[in-house]
């Protein structure tokens, strides 16, 4: 009986279950759903319309290539927009008269300074702008082949209550002839309003000009026509600037960050509220928050305690927090400003920028971001602060080469350029737009240098006899399997020989005329096809092997010099200056090229952004030409050039009867070579040379190998 | 009860004993019941058949279906547009909040049908094929949520595609009735063709309050910086178009006008670039000749001669990235937003701009930054070893004598030997410490130890006492000059072995370099956090089962990463063989490089690509083997022993 109840209840059951499911489906069925769906389930909402197929097409053909002959004409259109957008809708195809700019690239794009008044008093920041610019390669001094006008008058602080503030502006400025309602004016500005709001405007009208301003509200920011430019103290560096905090990528990285706002912002009026906010998440150990000085509310005793340098380290960019000895994470919160150089600069790559409303947020946000990123980030960081922001110099040439890229967009640079190494300063778009063109992006773009080099052999000796060293080396140079072309630079009083005096040779053979001039042997000849150059002396003494050699070497290191003979400089603590030896050292800092394996892009970089100033100097001495290179190549790199193996010691000790024609035996040589070093690291702002302590060898160089194992082993005979 | 619990264990005891009656009840009870289960199961867990039955309903749906909305002619308009909206003053960031995926949560508004009083539609259209497609798309995406209330972004319904087929005041009407409007908080609209007559504006005049607009046409005075977002107007003509494969090649052409409305005083002007410049530019109209329709809209001439439109134009991936559907232009729309929601976790220029092949080739090194880090901190040693202590003595003897060595730490590898007493260890100026490890695994050398204080890390081998101190401080300049790459003593080459199709393991003493032996090696300690925690599982079990090619993995790794070659430093060694020394207890002969072959063609199919650079030079002291007094030298003692 027992069994008979207990098979009762399990059928009862089953029916129960049937008669749910054949009419109680609906239930299960959402029961079901229910369970079997997790959370975050995508359910497609969207249905799939039966007639989906008759669905009308959103718009007709001709509606939406427009008949163009009915509309106004284009001069016209832009004649009438001219009118209307301008002041505070000023776009560069209203407000800028490009036609001032007509001529091609540099020349083109020339900066022209109002004279500044004697009554003027000019604040120590504006005069390192103008520094900055009259130093620069755009600038005239003719107005009238000017494209880009600068004033005298210093308005980086339109504070009226600041001793700097100058009055009167709109009067002074409507009295320049060359005012034009400020078309093609670039004003720099610092500080704008007064507190407690500190507001856009600078107290003058204007006009049509080009702001470039540090902290613009987006709302004023006029796109693609306004700069916005980092603030930075009067004690900014006019020129070098330190290279940044980040020495070493400790693993794991050290966390550290830094949460930085926007300037200036006080305990009262605008931010503020932000400012206690942060207070709320500094903890002291791995979030640690900056904030500027603390006003009080009496204005007047703190008002020019705006701490400067701490805005400028906030503000143009982290990792700066000189105390803490490693670099920063930045976390940056700025709603509603412009970032600096923001038309160019990617943020997003450098810093973690947060949102002032999700303030809580940010610790969770910043700590959830992986090892990996943080040690981009703070590699980034410091590559932007290296490029654009260490000195007076680089935040004025960044604002002009933005606006210049703007004026010729289509010979411009893009973001790549801007945001990798080496920095968009040193990329110049006259040399090319075309990446694979330089030498520093195969990597990122996964190719690699061309097989092929040029070989530029400078020649200052006439030619007299067919045993001259010029011959041997152009048979050296033009049996390498690497060589594609030779080009004698001819730099002799004499005029060159002709054609047939030249042996025969499986390469082309160019001779060009170099005027004379030491600079030449860097003109970006438009001979030159490939992008590696064979830099030569004539008197220069190598095998094809260690030609050969020295190539394969530069294609792993297209970016640095590759030679032979090094020289080092040193800091002389006695005379308080450079010093430049020749002697055989432990280390090395230039590679001489007489023989050297470089990037051709070198060779534009060289003519065209070394000031005519040092370029003058080495046609003036005829010397330092060499040395002037690896300054360059150096300070692009930030990196040592590389010596390869060579088989004997070059031009180390001149035979005493060519003692008189050699020009290196003079001391008064060795002494120029010494100066230069010390004016060029002047030019620079700091010393870019850095030394290395090793020498590429071949693999099997010298080993105790058979000799027929050895591809190169004609290097190792004495 | 308690009986037949213990019957009912062994179950078909029971049926015997009970009456035939019952029993055939029983069997009929219990075969209706196991059908009926075996029915429910297969309805209930046949896969997708919830899910089919649910799409068959939904799909039954005409767009005609959806419900009928009347609009009353006080309803409500929204303000104008606000020109000054930006992310942080008319976007709810709120409601986005903080998402540990970094994705934004988009709802669609289900289908209605506004019409106004008079029961006339507010869209001469409806919701247009373009606009169903773009909303498919979303909602097939993982943006998509129908929870209204997780939403960050509201797309309503209703299609303002082409504003010629919309009632604008109607429309705005229609928008502010919806439930989450909220002032157009965190709306987004697609609009292409916006404007009409007589002002043709460049932004769409339905007003909209803070709507954010994804917009085609934008001037660069409507588009909100930052805010809206200016999207491609789509062409119905697109749908069709399949573009071939692109030849590679050079392009053909320099400049190549293809559009057809060009106002004639540009087409004036283009016609002079083509005088001048001939063939390096081409010059394309509409063909004459043709019949107008969809068809001729698909060519393009020039002088009689026939042209293939789009196929023509360059830049193919680009425009299938990122325009050639609705899809595309939707999902990059959303993505875009995304990045400004989320920066911190956007997409990078490169990650936007960079054709496929680039991004399969380039390298993007993690040290980038050009650092020669300073001497000072110096180097940590790391020795390797199982149980040969007298050997290990004489290493840490030798490595002691290096000037920049910071810290020496021996990876103990023998779990069933505990290492020799303290006081038995050599007495030396620096930090010693011993970690043992859990398995006797070869890549335990390569641990990001917390004990490794200092960037470079010395591999060394219990057995490397070849090296001189002169030889091991230059190894660690050189590494200072190249903080990202391998910096190691024997170097090792692959080579593609033509007769059996495949990558081969060279230790000969060849004039070529791909690898250097981890047995002696500096390296970034960044790249032990790569190799523990980043490695392809697939390699990690590799050298697990093969108890060999750490090395050979690791120079995979760092050239994979970098793109760069390895750097061999100092002269060749005397003794013949170091791996044979290197790895004691694994086979010296044939077998044992017949098994790093496999490795290098086991890791190359990992990585899909043979990352090994090949490279002729080695690194020496400036001076070396130069006639030069050896006093003098900083690294006299170089290739000695």
């Amino acid at each position: 009986m027992q069994a008979r109840k207990k098979y009762g209840l399990l059928g009862l059951c089953a029916c129960c279950w049937l008669v749910l499911f054949y009419w109680g489906g609906g239930v299960q069925l959402r029961l079901l759903r229910l369970l079997t769906r997790q959370p975050g389930e995508v359910v497609r909402p969207w249905p799939n319309w039966t007639d989906r197929a008759f669905l009308p097409r959103y718009a007709h053909l001709d509606e939406i290539q427009m008949d163009p002959g009915t509309g106004e004409l284009p001069h016209q259109r832009r004649h009438a927009w001219s009118a209307v957008y301008k002041d505070s809708r000023c776009r560069m195809e209203t407000c800028f008269d490009f036609s001032r700019c007509r001529r091609r690239g540099r020349e083109g794009f020339r900066v022209y300074m109002y004279p500044s008044e004697k009554s003027d008093r000019v604040s120590e920041s504006y005069r390192k702008i103008l520094a900055s610019i009259a130093e620069s390669r755009y600038y005239t001094s003719d107005p009238r082949e000017a494209c880009l006008f600068v004033l005298g008058i210093d308005t980086l602080d339109r504070d009226q209550l600041s001793g700097q503030f100058v009055p009167n502006m709109d009067e002074r400025i409507r009295g320049f002839p060359l005012w034009n309602d400020g078309r093609n004016h670039l004003i720099f500005n610092l500080y704008s309003g007064t507190w407690p709001n500190y507001t856009e405007d600078l107290g003058f009208n204007i006009g049509q000009a080009i702001l470039a301003k540090a902290s613009l509200n987006t709302e004023h920011f006029r796109p693609g026509f306004d700069v916005s430019i980092p603030l930075f103290s009067k004690d900014h560096p006019q020129k070098g600037g330190d290279r940044g905090w980040l020495v070493r990528n400790t693993i794991p990285p050290r966390r550290k960050y830094l949460l930085m706002f926007k300037g200036k912002r006080y305990l009262t009026g605008i931010g503020s509220d932000t400012r206690n906010a942060l207070h709320h998440i500094h903890n002291g150990k791995d979030i640690v928050s900056l904030t500027t000085c603390r006003h009080g509310k009496d204005w007047e005793k703190h008002k020019d305690a705006r701490c400067d340098h701490d805005n400028l380290e906030y503000e143009s960019n982290g990792g700066t927090l000189k105390g803490d000895g490693a670099a920063c994470i930045p976390v940056l919160l700025s709603n509603g400003w412009e970032l600096p150089f923001s038309d160019v600069i990617q943020w997003n790559q450098a810093v973690i920028e947060g949102d002032e409303r999700l303030l809580l947020q940010v610790p969770s946000t910043v700590r959830a971001v992986g090892n990996e990123r943080v040690l981009a980030l703070r590699q980034r960081t410091q590559m932007l602060w290296e490029a654009y922001f260490s000195s007076v110099d680089k935040i004025v040439l960044t604002t002009l080469e933005i606006i210049k890229d703007r004026v010729f967009s289509h010979i411009s640079r893009n973001k790549y350029m801007w945001n990798s190494l080496p920095g968009g300063l040193l990329v110049l778009p006259e040399y090319s737009t075309h990446l694979t063109h330089f030498p520093f992006y195969y990597l990122g773009l996964g190719v690699s240098p061309g097989q092929e080099f040029t070989a530029v052999i400078h020649a200052v000796s006439p030619l007299v006899s067919q045993s001259q060293p010029i011959m041997k080396l152009l048979q050296v140079v033009s049996k390498s399997k690497y060589c594609s072309q030779i080009i004698i630079l001819w730099n002799s009083e004499k005029p060159p020989p002709s054609r047939s005096k030249w042996p025969p040779m499986p390469v082309p053979l160019t001779v060009t005329d170099g005027r004379r001039k030491t600079t030449s042997r860097f003109l970006p000849h438009v001979a030159i096809e490939t992008e590696a150059v064979l830099s030569l002396d004539e008197d220069t003494v190598l095998l094809t092997n260690e030609v050969n050699f020295a190539f394969l070497v530069w294609r792993s290191f297209p970016e640095r010099i590759v030679g032979y003979p090094p020289r080092s400089h040193f800091w002389d603590p006695l005379k308080g200056a450079w010093g430049y030896t020749s002697k055989w050292t432990n280390d090395y800092s230039i590679v001489l090229t007489g023989a050297a394996f470089y990037h051709r892009y070198y060779h534009y970089l060289f003519s065209h952004y070394l000031p005519q100033s040092l370029r003058t100097l080495v046609d003036r001495t005829s010397n330092c030409e060499d040395i002037l290179m690896n300054f360059l190549v150096s300070a692009v790199t930030h990196l040592p050039p590389i010596k390869v193996a060579q088989r004997k010691q070059y031009k180390e000790l001149p035979s005493p009867q060519s003692t008189k024609s050699v020009p290196w035996a003079n001391p008064e040589h060795f002494n120029q070579r010494q100066e230069c070093v010390n004016t060029f690291a002047n030019w620079f702002g700091y010393m870019p040379l850095v030394h290395s302590q090793f020498r590429l060898d071949p693999v099997l160089f010298k080993d105790q190998v058979s000799v027929l194992r050895k591809k190169y082993k004609d290097l190792e005979r004495a | 009860m308690y009986a037949s619990g213990k019957y009912s264990s062994r179950g078909p005891a029971l049926i015997p004993r009970m009456k035939t009656k019952h029993r055939i009840y029983y069997i009929t009870l219990f075969s209706v019941v196991l059908l009926g289960l075996i029915a429910t199961g297969m309805f209930q867990f046949w896969p997708h058949s919830i899910e089919s039955a649910a799409d068959w309903t939904l799909d039954k749906r005409s767009v005609h279906d959806a419900p009928l909305v009347r609009l009353s002619v006080s309803s409500l308009i929204p303000e104008r547009g606000d020109l000054s909206c930006r992310m942080h003053t008319c976007f709810d960031v709120y409601r986005c909040g903080y998402n540990p995926k970094n994705r934004i949560k988009v709802y669609i508004y289900p289908l209605q049908k506004f019409v106004d009083e008079l029961g006339v539609p507010i869209s001469s259209t409806g919701l247009s094929r373009e606009y169903n497609d773009l909303l498919s798309a979303i909602s097939d995406s993982d943006f998509y949520t129908d929870d209204v209330t997780r939403a960050c972004l509201f797309i309503p319904s209703i299609d303002v595609l082409n504003q010629n087929s919309l009632r604008i005041r109607e429309t705005a009407q229609a928008l502010a009735m919806l439930p989450r409007w909220d002032k157009g908080m965190n709306h987004l609209l697609f609009n292409m063709l916006p404007g009409g007559p007589p002002d043709y504006n460049t932004a769409l005049d339905v007003p909209r309050d803070r709507v954010l607009l994804a917009g085609g046409g934008f001037s660069t005075w409507t588009y909100r910086q930052g805010y809206d977002v200016s999207i491609p107007v789509y062409s119905p003509l697109s749908a069709d178009v399949e573009l071939p494969e692109r030849q590679p090649g050079p392009r053909r052409y320099f400049i190549l006008s293809s559009q057809t409305a060009i106002h004639r005083e540009y087409r004036a002007e283009l016609e002079r670039l083509k005088e001048e410049n001939g063939e390096a530019l081409l010059l394309l109209d509409k063909c004459s000749n043709l019949s107008q329709g969809a068809a001729s809209a698909r060519k393009r001439c020039f002088k009689g001669q026939i042209y293939d439109y789009p196929q023509i134009l360059q830049a193919h991936w680009f425009w299938e990235a990122y325009f050639s559907s609705m899809k595309a232009i939707g999902l990059t729309t959303l993505q875009i937003i995304n990045d400004r929601i989320y920066p911190y976790a956007a997409r990078t220029y490169e990650q936007w701009n960079n054709p496929p092949v680039v991004k399969w080739s380039s390298v993007n090194s993690p040290l980038f930054l050009p650092l020669i880090p300073p001497r000072a901190p110096g180097f940590t040693a790391v020795v390797l070893t199982y149980d040969r202590v007298e050997s290990l003595f004489r290493v840490i003897t030798e490595i002691s004598k290096v000037p920049s060595l910071a810290k020496l730490l021996v990876v103990w590898n023998n779990q069933n030997k505990s290492p020799p007493e303290e006081s038995l260890w050599p007495k030396i100026g620096v930090p010693l410490k011993v970690v043992r490890t859990k398995e006797n695994k070869l890549s335990n050398r390569f641990f990001p130890y917390d004990e490794i204080e200092t960037e470079a890390v010395l591999a060394i081998d219990d057995d490397i006492i070849m090296l001189t101190s002169d030889e091991l401080q230059f190894g660690y300049e050189v590494w200072r000059e190249f903080p990202d790459r391998l910096v190691g003593y024997p170097g090792r080459l692959h080579l593609w072995d033509h007769e059996m199709g495949k990558w081969k393991y060279e230790s000969e003493w060849t004039n070529e370099v791909s690898m250097v032996l981890t047995g002696a090696a500096f390296y970034h300690k960044y790249f032990s956090y790569v190799y523990t925690y980043k490695m392809p599982l697939d390699i990690k079990n590799w050298e697990y089962t093969h108890m060999n090619c750490e090395d050979i993995a690791m120079n995979f790794l760092v050239a994979n990463i970098t793109g760069k070659a390895p750097i061999k430093v100092t002269p060749r060694k005397k003794f013949k063989c170091p791996e044979c020394t290197a790895i004691d207890g694994l086979s010296l002969d044939q077998t044992h490089m017949v098994e790093r072959s496999e490795c290098i063609n086991k890791f190359a199919s990992v990585f899909g690509t043979m990352p090994l650079k090949v490279v002729e030079h080695r690194a020496d002291p400036v001076l070396y083997k130069d006639d030069f007094p050896e006093k003098l030298k900083s690294f006299p003692n170089i290739g000695s022993l």
